[in-house]
């Protein structure tokens, strides 16, 4: 069995086209607050859930953008709900961390770890209610050192239980460098939780849908669960306005402030000079990891996917163009609808 | 005096203390990078980045506590306390009834409170009511730049789990990495005075379960605590226009609560109105209507509380948080004849 490659790609066209008009309105201070993109993770997102069918459920993070635009959410419901507007998919009341969306049984939480035990639930409930449906959770690589999460791979092998957990692994818990704080490895853990685990290049569409084919195959036939583990970059960081890639895009402006006590804190008194410079190397390190995630150019799941569809350019063209007006059209309806609240 | 910010404020009060006594460490997720002062200036063995894994480092702090350092532990978000709070309502707060005494847990939970810059009803709680129920924890929420280094070495000192907490809008690091993410076209109804303001020339810890009368009035008491209080000050000078003299009390602690202080005022005033960002049923506001009515005051009773989740649209979660006009309308009912 092959994917179609152009509806992939349209797929995760859609869904960063939508994020860039997402940026846009956030820029201009329609949307308050903190807002973590999927970009960077459309191949995973997009091969998950190409074997996705009505009945299954995800579980979703403070990432749940992506999965419900995929599962083909209204635009308009979601950029309205990211604007606290009451005709948006939640009535403005949750944001975009809190997405619900009843009719795809998909639910969010910006709790970390807190997609495991979700998709536990939905894949009991499948066990009684809709045999051969599945849950999906989606989290990630931060996430797997969350109680709750070992506990619900565990929880799922013991009961069997249809779930794919989807770690989607970009290295960086928010600041903090994962291995760093990670005992063993993932995929190893997960196995000595008693589920199938695999790895894939999470920019690669093909691999991940490969690897979800086997793991949906498994889940629906009653043979329990996989973690599927894929490789990402996070372009935009952990969420827009991320505090490190500031300081790496403009550093003279964001350091300004904090060189004086930082020159101060290492000058005087505390611990002794090598465990200083043990610091500053450590921030310095920070720095340059967030910098250079910056510029894996030929990473971008979304161009990778474009450089091999066996379509012409011309009818590449007008899938974007197609693509851009339903954004275009979401956009300016939640515009509109903001502009009518006076 | 010297003038400080909120967040500056604590950490002088922590780089002073940390210097003082090495069995203070800090650890939580991201403090190398949230905490990158005191990082550089004490080390990664004592400025240590976490796992997010809060149940177990949360449960390590107490234990670490037990067996002779001072831990600070950070909990990004008092919202994140849930996952984790088994340390706390079972362990923590336990320890000195189980033992008979003869052990305590000397630790510090850090983390950050409150709403006002639309981030949604799972990030912009303040949970103190409930964390405060628990026989044997203590709950601070400083107010201003000086309570909050003097709250802090208290809390540090204490020979038992004490929870510290720090509002977002009164912290300016929070706002910037939360809130604006480097944009500019975003408002918030940030107090100043909370934000920013005079500091002792040296740290002196304020004791803790002691609060602060902040203005006196005849007519009526105002009771809060963090944010709230600065909106019930600018209330009492709306309310002094109109001729009613409205008193405001800072609790500045929520466990133990400053029972005196509230009842004598109370006393003289007859009226007493409690403003809280926390949760209005089984809350703070309830428990101080209860103390009042246990000392044999009578009184008229009114709250400003948070009645349901907070919105994420900003135009409602401002309606729903403690706002002057809630507070001068339920401040006119208290006071009309």
């Amino acid at each position: 069995m092959q994917p179609s490659a152009e509806l992939l790609y349209r797929q995760m066209y859609k869904s960063r086209c939508f994020e860039e008009a997402v940026t846009r309105l956030w820029n201009d201070g329609h949307i308050s607050a903190e807002m973590h993109l999927n970009k960077g993770e459309e191949a995973i997102v997009a091969g998950v859930l190409d074997h996705v069918t009505d009945g299954d459920a995800m579980a979703l993070e403070h990432r749940g953008t992506a999965p419900l635009v995929m599962r083909g959410v209204e635009l308009g419901l979601l950029i309205k709900e990211f604007m606290g507007l009451e005709d948006g998919l939640c009535r403005g009341m949750g944001g975009h961390m809190h997405l619900f969306s009843p009719e795809h049984l998909a639910a969010s939480s910006g709790i970390v770890g807190a997609s495991g035990p979700a998709a536990c639930g939905f894949a009991f409930a499948a066990q009684h209610l809709r045999p051969g449906k599945l849950a999906v959770a989606f989290f990630g690589e931060g996430a797997m050192n969350q109680g709750m999460l070992m506990e619900s791979i565990n929880l799922a092998s013991a009961w069997s239980l249809p779930v794919i957990f989807v770690c989607k692994d970009n290295g960086m818990a928010i600041t903090t460098s994962s291995p760093e704080v990670t005992g063993g490895n993932l995929l190893t853990r997960a196995r000595g939780l008693g589920a199938q685990a695999v790895s894939v290049d999470g920019t690669d569409v093909n691999e991940v849908w490969r690897a979800a084919h086997d793991a949906f195959q498994r889940a629906r036939e009653g043979r329990g669960p996989t973690f599927l583990h894929a490789t990402c970059v996070h372009p935009d960081g952990h969420l827009l306005g991320d505090p490190l890639l500031r300081i790496v895009r403009k550093p003279v402006r964001e350091l300004k402030s904090r060189v004086a006590p930082l020159a101060k804190a290492a000058a005087t008194g505390g611990s002794s000079l090598s465990e200083k410079a043990a610091s500053l190397g450590s921030i310095v390190g920070m720095l340059g990891r967030e910098w250079k995630s910056q510029r894996q150019g030929g990473s971008d799941p979304v161009e990778r996917q474009r450089q091999r569809l066996p379509i012409s350019d011309a009818e590449r063209a007008e899938l974007e163009a197609e693509v851009e007006a339903e954004v275009q059209a979401a956009v300016a309806a939640a515009l509109r609808s903001q502009e009518g609240r006076g | 005096m010297t003038t400080m910010t909120f967040a500056g404020a604590i950490e002088d009060a922590l780089m002073k203390a940390m210097s003082e006594d090495e069995r203070i460490v800090i650890f939580g997720e991201d403090v190398h990078s949230i905490r990158m002062n005191l990082f550089t200036k004490f080390g990664e063995m004592r400025v240590r980045p976490a796992p997010i894994s809060e149940s177990a480092f949360l449960g390590a702090a107490v234990t670490a506590s037990m067996a002779g350092l001072r831990p600070i532990v950070e909990i990004m978000m008092i919202d994140f306390i849930a996952v984790a709070v088994d340390a706390l309502v079972n362990h923590a707060a336990k320890l000195e009834a189980f033992s008979g005494g003869r052990w305590k847990a000397p630790m510090v939970v850090r983390a950050s409170c409150g709403g006002g810059y639309g981030d949604g009803g799972q990030h912009e709680q303040t949970l103190w009511g409930w964390l405060a129920q628990v026989p044997g924890m203590k709950v601070v929420v400083p107010s201003n730049p000086a309570d909050a280094g003097g709250l802090m070495l208290s809390a540090i000192q204490d020979e038992g789990p004490v929870i510290y907490m720090e509002h977002k809008l009164l912290a300016d690091y929070w706002i910037d990495g939360l809130a604006d993410g480097g944009r500019t076209n975003l408002e918030y109804d940030i107090p100043e005075a909370g934000a920013c303001g005079e500091v002792p020339k040296t740290w002196e810890p304020i004791p803790i379960g002691e609060a602060n009368v902040l203005r006196d009035g005849d007519d009526l008491t105002m009771v809060s605590v963090g944010v709230s209080v600065h909106r019930c000050l600018e209330a009492a000078a709306r309310l002094a226009d109109r001729g009613v003299q409205a008193g405001v009390i800072d609790l500045r602690s929520i466990a133990p609560l400053d029972t005196d202080a509230v009842c004598h005022a109370v006393e003289r005033t007859g009226r007493l109105l409690v403003v809280d960002e926390d949760y209005k049923h089984f809350s703070l506001s309830g428990e101080l209507a209860a103390l009042v009515m246990e000392a044999g005051i009578a009184a008229k009773f009114a709250r400003v509380a948070l009645e349901d989740t907070i919105p994420f649209d900003r135009r409602r979660e401002a309606q729903a948080l403690p706002n002057v006009a809630r507070i001068l309308e339920a401040a006119s009912a208290l006071t009309e004849h």
